[in-house]
Formats: structure tokens, C-alpha cells, sequence
């Protein structure tokens, strides 16, 4: 099964990665950002293995931006958002944004890939960060360009911290979903909507004090979104996405239509939700 | 009593934020919270001696807090029932390491010793225990400040310990349930005023109803100015920005607090219907 083959690929990536951040990252505590955000050296393994030799255009300005707090309120909790500069056509677009976060245990926190559909390559979402950290967005527009944004963050412990404020109220919503969509919607005009999973997305990095023993991780690992059966929004996502996955994004409604999200977590378990909508301006 | 300093963990304060102290029965003395360090938990039991040769034998807990418990180590060779509320060991499980991790990390040797001890004994609801002619009666509450927090009274003086239930001066923290903890306010504030109140953070006795409302006002204003933006379809950052703000001038320690309390409304107000 195809789904069965990419978790093992994606776990021998995470695991590889993992192994590389403990053997080669610096303990990093250090007050001001690296003198060159390219001189990483999580990065250039990162780097190697998603993208090889491939060039990166490093002055993304006009492709695409990232947005996040250059100190985080909560390190398992902060809120980013990646804006491409441009609306996505049939003959220009952007087909997927990588987001790494260099000094996360895993530091490939997502993959987004999008279509001409989705109206718009924009994403916002709330990411752990484990440490002070340079936080990319490489997007890769149709004709295989590569272009990234890049941010420091200072945040830390956002992995090992413990989820859950309620960690009885969580268990007992695990997979319950919300979807909405702001604002009119129009046919034929890019509109946002936001796609919210109750998870408890852990790491598995916070030891238990009682047990001494660190819990397997458990998150969502995958986010298919569709309107009227054509794909809006992929995703492979892993636990540097905050405790209740939540994911704004764009779709162009082409007419009446229902608005489909699945999501599949590491333990294979599927959730569902859907969505009907009426853009107003349609012939249908 | 001993009253907690209103800052950040430091360590020249050697993590000496949380109110604590204890109570000295016919035959017992109870302990109510220990301090966020192991050398504060000393100082205390050091005052306890100081007063009485009579046996530690209760350690209560007041929630999962490191400013409230990591001076519990200092009475672990005094024996005594540590006292929490039933979902008090679980959060210790899961953020113990988190916490003595970090306290290490901010103190540095100050914070030496400093360890999670998890409570023998739990209460569900409610429990009374006798220091000798003297009654402690034990409440554990739904998730509000945090998803274990406890509250003493004790009978001989009316005194109500409401530990971070209650918050002078200093900005409350929201590490449980925004909604319960604004459902218990409610409720105290249906209640008499007792003789005494304790609070985590601030002066003992303070007016019972204007504490009560400022915290009120304070969680209210978060609420419904988080809702608004959720409503709005502002996104977490951009309510971090706005919501709550007008409460600046109203407490010590905001800015270190307020916008994480902000980043917890908006996302449990978010899974609202």
C-alpha cells in the first residue's frame, strides 16, 4: 500500500534528520542569530537531501514571504504564516512550500503541495520550536524554480513541552475537526478557509516523570483537502505542527460544491470532514 | 505564612514567587505549597521548625505549578502524606521534566535539588484531614488556572487558601480552562467572604469582592475580545496583538504573561460552537 510506503520513507527521513541534529547541532542557546543563515549546517543536510544541487533563489521577495514572531509567546504554540506573491494560474504557480525548522528534532515540519485550484499558495499554521532557530519556506513554482524565505525565531522547548492543558478534555475530542470559510464566496474568486483537527500531535519528547520512559510520538501525519473533487491542499506534516492541527489556506469555488478534508494520522486512523458551499456570483 | 515575591523566577529570588506556609495542629502541621526551589523549600521547613517540633504530616499541593512545588523535596525525610489533586500526578508526569529542566536552565545552581514529588494521596472532590483538633478541608476544582488546582480552608479561622484560584496584583496565568475558571469566579463570588483569603501571588487578604472582579474583569476582557477576533476571522497573532490590551495598567507582570494567556484563550475559545 502506497500509504504504508511513505510513512516508512518519512519515518527513515525523520529518523535519519533526527540523527543528524543530535550529532552535528551546536547546544543552542546562543543570544543572536547565526551570521549566515545558509552556513547552517542542519540546513545543508536538510538541504541536500529534499533538494540536491538544485539552486535556490535566496532573494524570494517576490515569490514568496514568512511570516512569524521574532520571539514566540508560547514555543509549542506559535503561529506562522507563508504568503506567495502571486495567485496561482494554470500557466504560473506554485506547486509545493517546504517548512523547515532547523533546530527541530525533525526539522521537515511540512510539505504543502497546491494546484492552479487553490486560488492561492498561502498557508498559515502553528508550529513547536524546540530552539532558537532559523525557520525557511521554500516554495517551487511550476518550472522546478526554488525560492526561500527565511526567519529567526527565538522560542524553545516547544517540542519537549508536555501537551495539553486538559489532558482529559483532549483524549476525549481526538479527531473531532472543524472547517470554515471566511468571508463571501464568490465563483471564481480565491477564498480562505481554515481546516481545525483536535489532536494531541505529540513528539513523544516530553518524558513521562513517573515511568522515566518517552511516549511514542503521535500525529497527523497527512491533510488531503478537495472542493468539488479537485485537490485544493496537500499536506505531509509531522509533530512540529502544534498540539489541534489548524491550516488556513485558499480554494477557487468553480461553482456549488462541497469542500472535503481527510486526515490521516501515524497511527493510520482517518478523520473526515466536509463542507458544503454556495459561492454567490455562479451560473450554477 | 510566607509571601512570594511578584517577579519572574530568577536566581537572585530563588524562584521565591508563590505564597506558601503551613498550619499547626494538636498533633500535625500541614505544609501548603513548598516554593519553586528546593533551597525555599528548606527556608520554609526551617520555619516551620522554628515554630513547633510537632511532625510534618501533610505536604499539600495547591496544582502542578514549579513555583508552588519544587520545594516539596525538602520534606521527603519528614514522611508526610503529599497531599494533590487526582489529576495533580498526571500533570507532574507529563511536564516534570519540562519544568525541572527549565528551572535549571533559568536558575542555574540555586535551583539544585529541585524535583518533582508526586502526591500519596489525592483528592477526587472533596477531603478533610485532622491535624489534631484542627480540620483542613480540601476541595479539588475543574480545570480553571490549571487542570489540578486545590483549595484548603481551615476551619479554625476562616481561612481560605485559594492559591492561584486567585490572583493580586499580579496577571493571571491561564495554563487550564479559560471558561471553568470564569464559572469559578462565579461561584466565589456567590460565596461569603471568609475570614481570610490566601492567594498564589499578591497580599493576604485583599477585598474579597474587588479581587474577585478585577480577576474576573481581567479573564472576561480576554474572552470576550478573543472571541470577537475568532469571530472576526482574525487569525492567533493578530488577536495576540489586540485582544486584552486595555488591561495593561492594571497589573504587575503583564507583558511577561499576557499574550501567552492570549495564544491559550484563542485556541480553546477556537473549538467553540
Amino acid at each position: 500500500m502506497p500509504a504504508i510506503c511513505s510513512t516508512v520513507l518519512r519515518h527513515a527521513l525523520v529518523a535519519t534528520l533526527a540523527a543528524v541534529t543530535c550529532a552535528v547541532a551546536p547546544p543552542v542557546r546562543a543570544a543572536d542569530p547565526d551570521p549566515d543563515p545558509q552556513a547552517s549546517a542542519i540546513w545543508q543536510r536538510v538541504r541536500e537531501s529534499l533538494f540536491q544541487g538544485r539552486t535556490i533563489e535566496s532573494d524570494a521577495s517576490a515569490v514568496v514571504a514568512l511570516d512569524a514572531p521574532l520571539r514566540a509567546e508560547d514555543a509549542s504554540t506559535v503561529p506562522i504564516a507563508i504568503h506567495t506573491r502571486f495567485a496561482q494560474t494554470s500557466s504560473r504557480y506554485v506547486t509545493q512550500v517546504y517548512l523547515v525548522i532547523d533546530n527541530n528534532p525533525s526539522p521537515i515540519a511540512a510539505v504543502f503541495r497546491f494546484t492552479p485550484d487553490s486560488g492561492r499558495a498561502d498557508i498559515e499554521t502553528r508550529v513547536r520550536i524546540e530552539a532558537y532557530t532559523f525557520m525557511r519556506a521554500i516554495a517551487e513554482t511550476n518550472d522546478g524554480k526554488l525560492y526561500m524565505a527565511t526567519r529567526w525565531v527565538k522560542a524553545a522547548g516547544g517540542c519537549s513541552a508536555p501537551a495539553g492543558k486538559d489532558a482529559a478534555a483532549a483524549m476525549a475530542n481526538l479527531g473531532r475537526m472543524k472547517m470554515r470559510v471566511d468571508g463571501p464566496v464568490t465563483v471564481g474568486k480565491p477564498v480562505q478557509a481554515q481546516l481545525m483537527i483536535s489532536h494531541p500531535n505529540s513528539s513523544g519528547l516530553a518524558m513521562d516523570q513517573v515511568t522515566r520512559l518517552y511516549r511514542p510520538p503521535y500525529f497527523v501525519r497527512k491533510v488531503s483537502v478537495s472542493y468539488a473533487g479537485r485537490v485544493v491542499l496537500e499536506a505531509d506534516v509531522d509533530f512540529s505542527i502544534s498540539e489541534n492541527p489548524n491550516f488556513r489556506f485558499f480554494f477557487v469555488p468553480a461553482g456549488e460544491g462541497e469542500l472535503q478534508a481527510q486526515v490521516v494520522d501515524s497511527k493510520d486512523l482517518s478523520y473526515q470532514e466536509r463542507l458544503q458551499i454556495r459561492p454567490s456570483g455562479g451560473s450554477s | 505564612m510566607h509571601a512570594g515575591l511578584q517577579e519572574e523566577a530568577s536566581a537572585a529570588n530563588r524562584g521565591d514567587l508563590a505564597n506558601v506556609g503551613f498550619v499547626v495542629g494538636a498533633a500535625c502541621v500541614a505544609v501548603i505549597d513548598t516554593g519553586g526551589t528546593l533551597a525555599v523549600g528548606r527556608a520554609l521547613r526551617a520555619s516551620v521548625r522554628r515554630v513547633t517540633s510537632l511532625p510534618v504530616c501533610f505536604v499539600v499541593n495547591t496544582h502542578v505549578h514549579p513555583d508552588h512545588v519544587f520545594g516539596n523535596a525538602a520534606f521527603v525525610d519528614d514522611r508526610p502524606q503529599f497531599i494533590g489533586h487526582a489529576r495533580l500526578a498526571a500533570a507532574m508526569a507529563a511536564r516534570g521534566d519540562n519544568y525541572t529542566r527549565a528551572v535549571l536552565r533559568d536558575l542555574g545552581s540555586v535551583a539544585a535539588g529541585s524535583t518533582m514529588v508526586a502526591p500519596t494521596r489525592v483528592v477526587d472532590d472533596t477531603r478533610t484531614i485532622d491535624l489534631g483538633d484542627r480540620l483542613l478541608r480540601l476541595r479539588a476544582w475543574p480545570s480553571a488556572h490549571t487542570d489540578d488546582d486545590l483549595t484548603v480552608f481551615d476551619e479554625a479561622t476562616g481561612t481560605w487558601w485559594l492559591s492561584d484560584l486567585l490572583f493580586v496584583e499580579r496577571v493571571p496565568v491561564v495554563d487550564g480552562n479559560l471558561r471553568g475558571w470564569l464559572k469559578v469566579l462565579a461561584e466565589l463570588r456567590e460565596t461569603a467572604a471568609p475570614a481570610h483569603v490566601v492567594p498564589g501571588h499578591g497580599p493576604v487578604d485583599p477585598p474579597w469582592e474587588r479581587a474577585l472582579d478585577d480577576e474576573r474583569r481581567y479573564l472576561d476582557t480576554v474572552a470576550r475580545e478573543v472571541r470577537a477576533a475568532i469571530k472576526a476571522g482574525l487569525t492567533m497573532q493578530q488577536a495576540v496583538d489586540t485582544a486584552g490590551v486595555s488591561e495593561r495598567p492594571h497589573w504587575r507582570l503583564f507583558d511577561a504573561y499576557h499574550r501567552r494567556n492570549v495564544t491559550a484563550a484563542y485556541a480553546e475559545l477556537e473549538w467553540e460552537d
